[in-house]
């Protein structure tokens, strides 16, 4: 059988009624978990992988490929109306479209987020199941000089997430890079700034750091302003639905998400952050409403949610053709893989045709849905933000604190939440933006892992940065991104600019 | 806002069962790993045998596997439900990163497998065997990149041994560390580096479909069942074992750790166990109770006077 009979032979299997409702349930669980902040996609289903041992093969990996689309997704609803990140690939999300929310548009966002994973997912699935063995010869050519290529251009262009002032932004981003060299450096076992304190041995944990400084900076935010600002924010203004505009202005970042996400993805030291913040600086490039961004533009939410969801079905390239786990959540899903017969590795395409085509299928079918059941809900999420505020920021006050603990169930854990909420808290209160703060702490030690895996390689030679073509490209497009904007503002003061935007199609 | 709460209820119905698990087993390193792979193997023994009901793997990878271990004898004392998976590395891992936390903080349990390093070059390397590898080493040690696991880990102290053995100074190997055998596997497998060095497990199905090459395996005879020379047929006389165990919280009561020690025990024994241990390639070194006690305070004695000659413990 050729790989279109396999295909479709799964789909048959995985359409049938009791396996759409597996599909159903296990997609609902894994978006009611996945909202949780502080709970990402690898702890959901490492929690909700057991439920599905129970059903016959087909069933569990259908259930289970539902709750990992599920799990990837549901951290954005909350990114998008409480501003608050459930994992680090949401931090880019809660940026625009916690804007938008504000703004009466929580529908418009919530459907191009729901609707920019569909899209995303179905090609990214459709690639996994056609072009896996090139996306992973092409992965595999990323060393580490190239991870640190990429690492400084996402560095030079998510500068676009700092807001108004440079300097602020970076002032903020090198409080991220001060705060990721705390823990054991790998490459020489030495202890950083731990202060013989074993909790800090581990690092900083990312998702504590969002969570606190999004969640509980803002809630704090929010409760000194006490009676001055308005008690509601206005839930829906015009449709809870996308516009015509929307379509157009969501349609392309979609795409361009998805095939930034997608190989990032399936790199063994990609990931999803990293694509989100690819795709957010892409969109805020090619974006013909520019001034929209950090007021709520569409592309930034449309854009960044396609590149998560497509890296999700990217990280499933190593882990079937080279049964390579690159995230936690590819590790717990070899673990259940193995209890379905899967045997993940170079031979599985040749050995197990029916079962990874049935698990594409399955994936196929939790992608649509997951936009079932999410479409319809939107315009219930949104009645959310009609809730009084001290109901709204206490529920996100106990949600955030029941995150923290069930990802790492630790006191000392528990006070860091509390002092990154008082520093996102300070932050505010002078004006400084606290997205670059995460990404700092979540780029720093990538970047500089490599960098130093690239010159060991080289035995301190630094050219050999530039000596790789991958590397200098991406190194000639972090050059381009910085010098570009300074050329053109100085010759025409942002005419050239804005007629760039405007011949783009 | 009805539906929010219930979704939350949901969730939090689901999470809480999940998180009284029977067990919870800290895997520290990344995932893909040695001790990654112990760790959801047990899960699957325990779980698949009927000793447990519900086994849960947590991944804290980094720096030898001292940060999981920190983090577990922290948190856990007292919790017969947590359980560490460890090993050769970590005794290493403590004595190069002087770790506040060591073996001594948790409760050892038993030895359970053990497993030869193998090392590997990518199938397009000019190095066609260990001799091949020697004298590139002679030649300049530091044109010799090895991925492995964390510094100071076997995987580190094997490639330290056999430029000792060879002759040259071990302080001068060019090591380049990976938080895990997974990442450490890509970088292999991408041409980026000389040579890799692991576990013989986490290179097998790589090995077997042709994209690396196996050019020895540190046993001390030849096994059953890998296509490889030893190091020794190699011309160098390195024997390396990398052992692994499980170990639970310190605090514990008597009778919580015979409880532990009796449900290891009937994991061992089973057929399942029996399985993996074939697939994987590992070798059943079980050994539980005071003489793995012993047998650990000798390893962490020898491994000590091995990392001071190698020049990784001052």
């Amino acid at each position: 059988m050729g790989t279109f009979e396999f295909l479709l032979q799964g789909i048959l299997i995985a359409a049938q009624p009791m396996n759409l409702l597996y599909a159903l349930i296990g997609v609902t669980l894994g978006t009611a978990v996945g909202v949780l902040p502080g709970i990402g996609p690898a702890l959901t289903v490492a929690l909700l992988l057991p439920v599905t041992y129970k059903l016959d093969p087909a069933g569990s990996l259908i259930m289970f490929a539902g709750i990992y689309y599920g799990g990837m997704y549901g951290g954005s609803t909350t990114s998008i109306l409480l501003n608050t990140p459930g994992e680090s690939a949401s931090v880019v999300t809660a940026l625009e479209g916690n804007k938008m929310a504000r703004a009466g548009r929580g529908g418009p966002a919530l459907a191009t987020a729901a609707i920019g994973s569909f899209v995303a997912g179905l090609i990214a699935t459709l690639g996994l199941a056609f072009i896996a063995p090139f996306v992973v010869k092409f992965a595999l050519s990323f060393g580490p000089r190239e991870y640190f290529a990429l690492m400084v251009l996402a560095f030079v262009t998510v500068s676009a997430a700092f807001g108004d002032s440079t300097l602020r932004g970076l002032t903020a981003l090198f409080v991220g890079l001060g705060l990721a060299i705390i823990g054991i450096d790998q490459q020489t076992g030495q202890a950083r700034l731990s202060f013989g304190i074993p909790d800090l041995l581990d690092g900083i944990e990312v998702t504590t750091l969002a969570v606190a400084m999004f969640a509980i900076g803002e809630t704090l935010f929010v409760a000194c302003q006490g009676d001055r600002i308005p008690d509601k924010v206005e839930a829906v203004k015009g449709s809870v639905w996308m516009s015509a505009q929307d379509w157009a202005r969501s349609w392309k970042p979609w795409l361009r998400g998805t095939f930034i996400g997608f190989p990032i993805g399936a790199m063994p030291a990609g990931g999803a952050d990293i694509a989100s913040f690819l795709s957010y600086s892409t969109e805020k490039q090619f974006s013909r409403h520019k001034e929209e961004f950090g007021k709520g533009a569409i592309e930034g939410v449309a854009g960044p949610e396609a590149a998560n969801n497509a890296s999700a079905a990217g990280t499933l390239v190593p882990l079937l053709s080279l049964g390579l786990p690159t995230t936690a959540t590819a590790a717990i899903m070899l673990a259940g893989f193995q209890q379905y017969g899967l045997q993940p590795g170079p031979l599985l395409f040749a050995t197990n045709p029916q079962l990874v085509w049935g698990l594409i299928a399955s994936l196929l079918i939790a992608n649509f849905m997951l936009l079932v059941l999410n479409l319809p809900l939107i315009g219930l999420w949104v009645k959310l933000l009609t809730i009084p505020k001290p109901w709204l920021y206490a529920g996100i006050l106990l949600f955030a604190t029941l995150g923290t603990i069930g990802a790492n169930p630790s006191v000392f854990e528990l006070g860091m939440l509390l002092v990154f909420g008082l520093l996102g808290f300070a932050m505010r209160i002078f004006g400084y933006p606290i997205a670059p703060v995460v990404v700092g702490l979540i780029l720093g030690p990538m970047a500089e892992q490599q960098l130093r895996r690239a010159l060991a390689i080289s035995q301190g030679d630094v050219t050999t940065l530039f000596m790789s073509p991958i590397a200098a490209v991406l190194f000639a497009l972090a050059f381009l991104a910085v010098a570009v904007p300074l050329v053109l503002r100085a010759r025409g003061k942002g005419e050239v600019l804005s007629q760039f935007a405007a011949n783009e199609d | 806002m009805k539906h929010f709460f219930l979704a939350s209820l949901i969730a939090g119905a689901m999470a809480l069962p999940a998180l009284a698990a029977d067990y919870t087993i800290i895997a520290p390193a990344g995932p893909g790993g040695g001790w990654d792979q112990t760790a959801r193997s047990i899960q699957t023994v325990l779980q698949d045998e009927k000793i447990s009901g519900s086994v849960q793997v947590v991944n804290v990878p980094g720096a030898g596997g001292t940060i999981g271990l920190a983090q577990f004898a922290s948190q856990n004392s007292g919790n017969p439900n947590a359980l560490i998976v460890g090993g050769y590395v970590m005794v290493g891992a403590i004595l190069t990163n002087q770790s506040p936390v060591s073996l001594k903080d948790v409760t050892p349990i038993a030895r359970l497998t053990g497993e030869y390093e193998a090392i590997v070059v990518p199938a397009a390397s000019p190095i066609q065997n260990m001799e091949d590898l020697i004298k590139a080493l002679k030649a300049d040690p530091g044109a010799v990149s090895w991925a492995g696991g964390s510094a100071g880990g076997t995987d580190h102290i094997t490639a330290g041994l056999i430029a000792k053995a060879a002759g040259v100074d071990p302080t001068k190997i060019n090591y380049v560390a990976y938080a895990g055998g997974g990442e450490a596997l890509a970088a292999i497998l991408g041409n980026q580096v000389t040579a890799g060095i692991s576990g013989y497990g986490e290179f097998e199905a790589q090995v077997k479909a042709g994209t690396l090459r196996l050019i020895a395996i540190s046993s001390a005879e030849r096994v059953e069942g890998i296509d490889a020379p030893t190091i020794k047929e190699g011309g160098l006389d390195v024997v390396v074992q990398n052992w692994r165990m499980i170990a639970a919280a310190p605090g514990l009561s008597a009778e919580q750790v015979t409880a532990i020690n009796a449900d290891i025990e009937k994991m061992v024994n089973s057929e399942g166990w029996k399985t993996i241990l074939k697939t994987k390639g590992w070798q059943n070194t079980y050994l539980a109770g005071d003489a793995f006690k012993a047998q650990l305070d000798e390893d962490v004695a020898a491994t000590e006077s091995i990392l001071k000659d190698i020049g990784l413990v001052k």
